[in-house]
């Protein structure tokens, strides 16, 4: 050992890095990491009260309990009565829609305004921008989010670069797809694909996807009216969970702006969608463990919001992003990367992304894939024991000790440090 | 049809002989088409026994999701079955099948039994993909069954370019290219078929028309509901899909046309299915319950192999609840 003469050196140096409070890890009980049925969800309210600061109410006492289904028919309720331009379609959408999100249209704004489509994803895309580009705001529906690849070349080639390519004299921007995509327990290859990575790539695209009903009445009811082409992606397990007192006005809110949902000084976890009840929960165990976490839930994929991220990891020093698609080149790699390039000095660790695996969609093996509150507490404490971690690797490498038998000095050194504060 | 069969059917192994339903024909001449089909008792009680085990299968799978042991998509045939063994009567096992995610009865006719089945549903090992596919996704590489494909019309180019492979191979054996009424408008299926006509490919493409996609009917999806008449330069015919013979004798025609260097045929097989599109469908909001009870009454394909003759189909009942027996352990 160069390094320390003595344990009792060694000690002295890690119990000065453990005053600084630097975290320990805890390995959580067997029970939890049992992952044959997934990890089950804690008990907690996610249910949210209208945030003021954003949306201004008319009536803010006017409140329904709805959940995200009934807050599209809502919201789309509202679109296709403030402008007698806007059409709803898609695949089996007249009787209501395989999620019944669409109920109700058919008979109050004819067929003429809300109507069938074949079973062509190319075709219904294509069509909505010959629609849009005529004047028309069109609402096309993709049944889920894995069939949006045939539609895939009309919304890369044509539907982002329409406005660019006529130097403005034509655009697509009313636009507005609805794509009921993610994760949903037992849809298996073709029924639980998260494809916003691959429209991530393309400019010209707006992407949008909500967290719960308040969210996503205000959200869809903004895409719908902007300027820019939006595909706005509902989490389908949410539809029916995810319930709330939504305001039955007609309101808005404000696309390419993140929100903070919890303020915290110590990690900054980033999702959307569905993960962020994943990272609700993952704070609420991280919170016992003292830990203090900000939540941001992106809302916007594309373009991002990357001042609300700056400001938020300058003030914390750690970054955890997660979503449910594959890791590789996922919308958490872009973030990942663009925050290194402007926080670095700043992070106390180095960005940690808890996402699905390189593989297909798993049909049985779906529990194992998903990024769950479980795999999101092991990251957060990997990058809150980042530094004391790091300090033992050094000192470990220094003193010539393998990489494989590094992880036993460290429990080691851990085990003596807890000896020594709670002595 | 029940009662011309009764006519028919003699007490003895000699051979029967089943009128065909007429057909509607597409740059075809009708009179080329079979008008009767010889059959005997046996063959008449194998084609039974396997629609109905067929068709107990699905209600297993029924039953089987319900009680939530197994997950994903369920799509089910009952109420197909003539499609499916009508095909394989009419091809061999050197023939190539791909097909859509309405795949249960197929798998069975290509070496499925019914622990592979249901094991592969319930995600398990045993199952035909290891349980990694599912429902929908059952293949045989021995018995040359592409699967149970889960997007529509991905299938269609696919069994296209197997066709090219048989062709290259200057093999004997054609490829029957399945699809449903909703593919039918998929522009897959018209790049595809382009090719097939430019480059003879032996493919058969089989449109399994239900009435149904999903809840939109036929007339609401598609301009042209002659879906046999949808591929051009491609010839057709509509068959009745309900009447095993019907679908085994245009199959074998269609066989011959395909290898004797003509090109490809499109067939329309007119079908239904009682259950909704898959599990989570009721399959009642876009048609009334009595709409399906006629067809069962009606229509239904097992019907149109059993005999009034009392004792042979309960004799066979019994028999078949017998194979039934383990599959309703699982």
């Amino acid at each position: 050992m160069g390094l320390f003469k003595t344990k009792e050196d060694m000690l002295k140096v890690l119990t000065r890095a453990a005053s600084k409070q630097v975290y320990t890890r805890v390995l959580l009980p067997k029970s939890l990491r049992a992952f044959s049925a997934g990890p089950a969800p804690l008990k907690m309210d996610f249910s949210e009260k209208v945030n003021t600061n954003e949306i201004k109410l008319k009536n803010p006492t006017k409140l329904k309990k709805m959940n995200i289904c009934q807050s599209i028919t809502n919201a789309l309720d509202i679109a296709l009565a403030t402008n007698p331009n806007t059409f709803v379609y898609g695949e089996d959408v007249k009787f209501g829609g395989v999620f019944r999100c669409t109920v109700g249209l058919n008979e109050k704004y004819g067929t003429d305004r809300v109507f069938n489509t074949p079973l062509s994803e190319q075709g219904i895309i294509g069509f909505s921008v010959g629609l849009v580009a005529a004047g028309g705001v069109a609402i096309p529906e993709i049944q889920f989010g894995d069939y949006i690849f045939p539609a895939f070349d009309q919304f890369v080639n044509e539907v982002a670069k329409y406005r660019y390519r006529t130097n403005g004299l034509f655009n697509t921007g009313g636009i507005c797809c609805r794509v009921a995509y993610g994760a949903v327990g037992h849809g298996g290859h073709y029924h639980s694909q998260t494809p916003e990575a691959h429209f991530m790539h393309t400019a010209g695209l707006t992407m949008v996807i909500p967290r719960n009903p308040i969210q996503a009445k205000g959200l869809l009811l903004a895409s719908i009216r902007s300027p820019d082409p939006v595909i706005f992606f509902e989490p389908k397990i949410l539809y029916r969970m995810s319930e709330d007192m939504v305001p039955e006005e007609d309101y808005e809110i404000p696309l390419r702006k993140a929100e903070v949902i919890k303020e915290g000084k110590d990690v900054t976890l980033l999702g959307y969608g569905a993960s962020v009840r994943q990272l609700q929960m993952a704070a609420k165990m991280a919170e016992e463990k003292g830990i203090a976490c900000e939540i941001i839930d992106l809302r916007t994929i594309l373009p991002y919001d990357f001042e609300t991220i700056e400001k938020s990891v300058n003030k914390t020093g750690r970054l955890l992003i997660t979503h449910e698609a594959p890791i590789t080149s996922g919308a958490a790699a872009e973030i990942a990367a663009k925050t290194i390039e402007k926080c670095f000095l700043h992070m106390k660790a180095p960005v940690k992304r808890v996402c699905g695996y390189d593989t297909p969609f798993p049909f049985v093996y779906e529990p194992f894939y998903l990024p769950n509150r479980v795999k999101i507490f092991d990251g957060i404490q990997e990058l809150m024991a980042y530094q004391l971690e790091l300090l033992l690797n050094q000192w470990l490498s220094l003193i010539h000790i393998s990489e494989p038998t590094r992880p036993l000095y460290i429990s080691y050194a851990v085990f003596c440090l807890k000896k020594k504060k709670n002595t | 049809l029940k009662q011309v069969v009764a006519k028919h059917a003699v007490r003895s192994l000699s051979s029967i002989t089943v009128p065909l339903p007429d057909i509607s024909v597409y740059r075809f001449e009708k009179n080329l088409f079979p008008q009767k089909a010889e059959t005997n008792r046996e063959e008449m009680l194998k084609y039974f026994k396997a629609m109905t085990f067929q068709r107990r299968i699905e209600i297993a799978c029924d039953e089987i999701y319900k009680m939530k042991q197994a997950r994903g998509f369920c799509h089910l045939m009952d109420g197909q079955e003539a499609v499916a063994v009508g095909i394989e009567a009419g091809i061999t096992l050197q023939d190539y099948i791909i097909t859509a995610y309405r795949c249960h009865g197929f798998m069975l006719g290509r070496g499925g039994t019914p622990e592979k089945i249901l094991g592969e549903m319930m995600g398990k090992l045993n199952g035909v993909s290891k349980g990694k596919g599912g429902s929908m996704h059952m293949t045989s590489q021995k018995n040359r069954f592409f699967g149970g494909n889960g997007i529509v019309g991905a299938q269609i180019p696919i069994g296209t370019g197997l066709a090219y492979g048989i062709k290259y191979e200057e093999k004997k054996e054609v490829c029957v290219t399945l699809y449903g009424d909703g593919a039918a408008n998929q522009g897959q299926l018209f790049e595809a078929a382009n090719m097939a006509m430019l480059w003879k490919l032996p493919v058969i493409y089989v449109c399994e028309n239900n009435g149904f996609a999903m809840g939109t009917s036929v007339a609401r999806a598609s301009a042209n509901t002659n879906l046999y008449a949808r591929l051009d330069l491609i010839p057709g015919a509509r068959i009745n899909g309900q009447h095993i013979y019907a679908v085994r004798e245009a199959i074998k025609f269609a066989k011959e046309w395909c290898l004797s260097g003509k090109g490809p045929v499109c067939l329309e097989l007119l079908t239904y299915r009682y259950h909704g599109h898959s599990m989570s469908d009721s399959g009642l909001t876009y048609r009334t319950r009595e709409d399906i009870q006629k067809v069962r009454k009606e229509r239904d394909p097992i019907m149109t192999v059993s005999y009034t003759h009392l004792t042979l189909p309960t004799k066979a009942q019994v028999q078949i609840s017998v194979v039934a027996e383990p599959l309703k352990k699982k």
